[in-house]
């Protein structure tokens, strides 16, 4: 499947015997989505006030499943794209377990339901962002950036990084300064994450057609890029502490994590040739993965033992 | 061919009790929602 030879047009894709549960989950991309509910999860408790248990969980699912629809109408337009890439071939539309109409109507019908059942039940200016996400994600995103530009992912990372925003959202009915600066540190350190996989995954999109730095610009001037994110990143993860999002706990953490992405960044930028280079790049990509779950976990641990802005007795507290 | 008709049957099965089961979660989901927006008010009203 991964022979770019192949005549693998949009109109291949069919199912043969219909898909089991397990494949529609996986056109969820249920690990895209644990990001999304997690982040959004942060936005929503990092946020003032209080918002009823029941109601923040009904907001997260509504963002769990509006999440798993842009996955699904994701895998739909790009099945030609997955096909052809040893990562992703193993999807359900290109293994043949769910065909392409199936996933398009999925998608549809379950991004329809989430924004209509958050705006119903919590609040429709929630609502609206997570439609407007899922819209970025496959309108934007999926069907013009990711085969026009090797700028797809930077430009395309704003759906990624809207989820603190929908559950600030939610909890407040508001957009706040606040929820924009975790929408950013989301933005800035989508590049370095995607373009780091991309370094070890060069020829699989070269062969594919999609336009990614690597295949662009080259190895070199993406590493040179990586480094460039990364020092933007390292001090807006601070950022939350200056503006009074996070407090001792998050500064602490913060600073060694974000300093510990420059040197990861900077490892990779280093090392051009053979195996180092892969491992650079391999490092950098699972490090950026925790670095996000960390940097947002200790924001919501903080923001857990405060109830009420007035912050709890912790070990690390005077 | 026998086997893969058994085996679309089960999936289709398979499917059919998922979207089940997630409709009356949905219909759980609705109910306690709506008791929650209502709030306690809902119990004051004139009968």
């Amino acid at each position: 499947m991964a022979d770019g030879a192949l005549p693998v047009t949009r109109e291949t894709f069919e199912a043969d015997i219909g898909g089991d549960v397990a494949d529609y989950v996986a056109l969820m991309k249920p690990r895209v989505m644990f990001l999304v509910v997690f982040t959004a999860l942060v936005g929503l408790v990092a946020a003032p006030g209080s918002m009823h248990p029941v109601l923040a969980i009904a907001a997260l699912i509504c963002i769990a499943v509006g999440a798993g629809a842009a996955g699904a109408l994701n895998m739909w337009y790009d099945a030609d794209i997955d096909a052809r890439m040893a990562r992703t071939a193993a999807r359900p539309v290109p293994r043949g377990k769910i065909s392409r109409l199936e996933a398009r109507d999925f998608g549809a019908v379950l991004g329809a339901g989430s924004v209509i059942c958050l705006g119903l039940m919590v609040n429709w200016l929630s609502a609206a962002l997570l439609a407007l996400t899922i819209a970025f994600y496959v309108f934007v995103y999926t069907m013009w950036l990711k085969r026009a530009t090797p700028l797809n992912i930077v430009i395309g990372g704003a759906a990624g990084a809207v989820p603190p925003m929908i559950g600030w959202a939610a909890a407040t009915d508001s957009i706040s300064l606040q929820s924009f600066v975790l929408f950013l540190i989301i933005f800035v350190w989508t590049p370095p994450h995607f373009w780091a996989l991309a370094l070890l995954r060069t020829k699989d999109y070269a062969q594919a057609g999609v336009p990614m730095l690597p295949v662009v610009s080259g190895p070199d001037a993406t590493r040179r890029q990586i480094l460039i994110y990364s020092l933007i990143l390292a001090p807006l993860g601070m950022v939350p502490a200056i503006i009074g999002l996070g407090g001792t706990l998050y500064s602490a953490i913060a600073s060694v994590l974000s300093a510990l992405f420059v040197v990861f960044a900077y490892d990779c930028y280093r090392e051009r040739e053979g195996d180092k280079a892969d491992r650079a790049a391999k490092n950098l990509f699972g490090y950026s993965v925790l670095y996000l779950f960390l940097l947002f976990a200790a924001l919501l641990v903080e923001q857990a033992f405060t109830i009420g802005g007035i912050a709890l007795p912790l070990p690390w507290t005077s | 061919m026998h086997d893969a008709e058994q085996e679309r049957k089960r999936r289709q099965r398979m499917r059919s009790l998922a979207i089940a089961w997630i409709l009356a979660a949905l219909v759980v989901l609705f109910f306690i929602v709506t008791i929650v927006r209502l709030g306690g008010h809902v119990a004051d009203r004139p009968l």
